[in-house]
């Protein structure tokens, strides 16, 4: 496919990933989450959710719609914060720092947990300023810095040799499999070390999913990545854990080959065969 | 079901959810004439009504056509208004017009987009925001007459005379809730989803509203603009008191500016032909310019969507 024959940059170039690199914290938790309440105003959408998300591993999350997967998803980047009424209570801890605490610098959070949505998202500019634009966010580069940066981040979510010859044409023209998989090069071109992936796959055809579900396998060599998903064959694809929400708790979380078939609790195996959700 | 059902009731009921007693076909006949008759009155008078629109409107275009073109030449846009009798122009009026709207449109155009973008991005449903969309919606629709007299009582008699910067204030006034309503409006159109995805990469929130949420309401403001730009091109009231018109060539803004609304105001009512006729190729030009801008404003809205 078209992700083989594009050019692969050197990922040792960016001093960002080699910290990362070491096997020895390869199941450390990169966040952290410790009795996690969330309120939309007064009603209370998670309640005491403990969860660790391991350090370059896919975390599933399933369940019914309304359960709070993706309302946990919207704290670990704070985007919650946009919005007055909403608030949440506990801790999300990464690098030692609880990052809903109200002093935490929410710009600098961001750069370290993507987010790809629903639906793509591409802004109505070229191909190139999509990508440039969040990396200028947080860094200065040269104009060649800035093209290699741009053409690494293009290859990583397999998209470069679709798009190379036409950098400079708007994003819009894109199909919506490839606008998605802009929207992925987008948020790994600011090199974070989270990637929050909101029901990625819920708006494309059959074959745009698989090419998103086989770049999640890839991208988790280097990012931890958190996935909302309402396909439990996806959830059984690409993660490594999953986790189970129903009615705002975490009902259970375990690697996903035991979860699909020998889950613990009698409410994840009713929605697992079908029988609510 | 009831006890006393009709054969046609026991064929509803092997139509599920539709029970009760039988239809009685004169009713429905009866039922069905009046609704033909209702709607046979309802359509003729809709045509009719838009018959009398259409005609009005065509007999103004006709005659408005008929008597600019007859009155149309080349002195109209060469030469400055003179007396009757001595083979005068439009071209201060034209340079006058042209000037204070243009003036009005580049300091009305900013403001109007700031305010729509604090309404639209800051603002959403706090009840200073709603004060400030509710007076800017009468502000839309007040009479322009009023903001004449406010401009004059603010920069007319302080200053001790009529001014073009005053006819600028006075159209300013009225192109910024054009520009105001139509940048909320489009800024309303943008999904929350993408500017949730500009947050998430990290950027701050104006930088989200000045290079994500302005690219991609653009063409709908650009569109808002050029329609207020037909509206205060033809606007005569505001400029009464305010640069009040002037028969000699000028394009000093602190003094009494030409313009093409008043030239035709004070023309049309005057007892000389060729006055009359300026009016009229006035009037047309101002028409054709209107007209122009309506074009250009829906083909950008066209060639972005």
């Amino acid at each position: 496919m078209s992700s083989t024959d594009a050019p692969t940059a050197p990922a040792t170039s960016f001093g960002g990933m080699q910290a990362r690199s070491s096997a020895a914290i390869n199941q450390a938790s990169r966040i952290s989450v410790r009795n996690l309440d969330f309120f939309y105003g007064a009603n209370k959408a998670l309640k005491g959710v403990n969860l660790e998300l391991p350090d370059r591993q896919v975390t599933g999350m399933i369940g019914p719609s309304g359960c709070g997967k993706s309302t946990l998803l919207r704290v670990l980047n704070r985007m919650y914060s946009l919005y007055p009424g909403q608030r949440a209570e506990g801790e999300v801890l990464m690098e030692g720092r609880n990052m809903i605490a109200p002093d935490v610098d929410l710009n600098e959070l961001r750069s370290k947990v993507g987010m790809v949505f629903q639906k793509p998202t591409p802004f109505p500019m070229t191909i190139y300023e999509n990508i440039a634009f969040g990396i200028r966010l947080h860094e200065k580069l040269s104009k060649s810095q800035m093209d290699d940066r741009i053409e690494w981040a293009l290859s990583r979510a397999a998209i470069w040799g679709e798009v190379k010859d036409r950098l400079q044409s708007s994003a819009m023209g894109l199909s919506g499999g490839q606008q998605q998989r802009l929207c992925i090069a987008r948020t790994i071109a600011v090199r974070p070390e989270v990637i929050l992936f909101d029901e990625p796959t819920s708006a494309l055809d059959p074959i745009s999913t698989l090419k998103i579900e086989e770049l999640i396998d890839e991208l988790k060599r280097d990012f931890t990545i958190c996935i909302v998903t309402h396909n439990m064959q996806q959830a059984a694809r690409c993660a490594d854990q999953v986790a189970f929400f129903y009615l705002g708790e975490l009902v259970e979380v375990a690697p996903a080959a035991q979860l699909f078939t020998a889950p613990r609790e009698k409410r994840t195996q009713e929605y697992i065969t079908g029988r609510f959700g | 079901m009831s006890a006393t059902m009709t054969p046609q009731g026991t064929n509803h009921g092997a139509n599920p959810g539709v029970s009760g007693p039988a239809k009685d076909k004169a009713v429905a006949a009866a039922l069905g004439r009046s609704r033909k008759r209702a709607d046979i009155i309802v359509r003729s008078l809709s045509y009719a009504a838009t018959a009398i629109g259409l005609v009005f409107l065509a007999s103004i275009l006709v005659t408005l056509f008929y008597k600019g073109f007859g009155a149309m030449n080349l002195s109209v846009f060469t030469e400055v208004t003179r007396p009757p009798g001595s083979q005068g122009g439009l071209l201060n009026a034209i340079v006058g017009s042209a000037i204070q709207v243009a003036l009005a449109t580049i300091i009305g155009t900013p403001i109007g987009m700031l305010v729509g973008t604090y309404l639209a991005e800051y603002a959403r449903g706090s009840s200073f925001g709603n004060a400030v969309r509710f007076v800017s919606d009468i502000l839309l629709s007040a009479p322009s007459i009023l903001i004449g007299l406010f401009v004059y009582q603010l920069l007319v008699l302080p200053f001790g005379g009529f001014s073009g910067w005053a006819g600028v204030a006075a159209l300013s006034i009225i192109i910024i809730p054009i520009v105001v309503r139509t940048t909320e409006d489009m800024l309303a159109l943008i999904p929350n989803t993408l500017r949730e995805a500009v947050i998430g990469l990290g950027a701050p929130k104006w930088k989200m509203i000045v290079t994500v949420c302005w690219r991609a309401a653009t063409s709908g403001i650009i569109t808002g603009v050029l329609l207020g730009i037909a509206r205060i091109a033809g606007e005569t009231a505001p400029l009464l008191f305010t640069s009040l018109g002037n028969n000699a060539w000028s394009t000093n803004l602190n003094g009494p500016m030409p313009s093409l609304p008043i030239t035709i105001y004070s023309y049309a009512g005057s007892p000389f032909q060729d006055w009359i006729e300026l009016a009229w190729a006035g009037a047309l030009l101002i028409t054709l310019a209107v007209l122009l801008l309506n074009i250009l404003a829906r083909s950008v809205l066209r060639s972005r969507t």
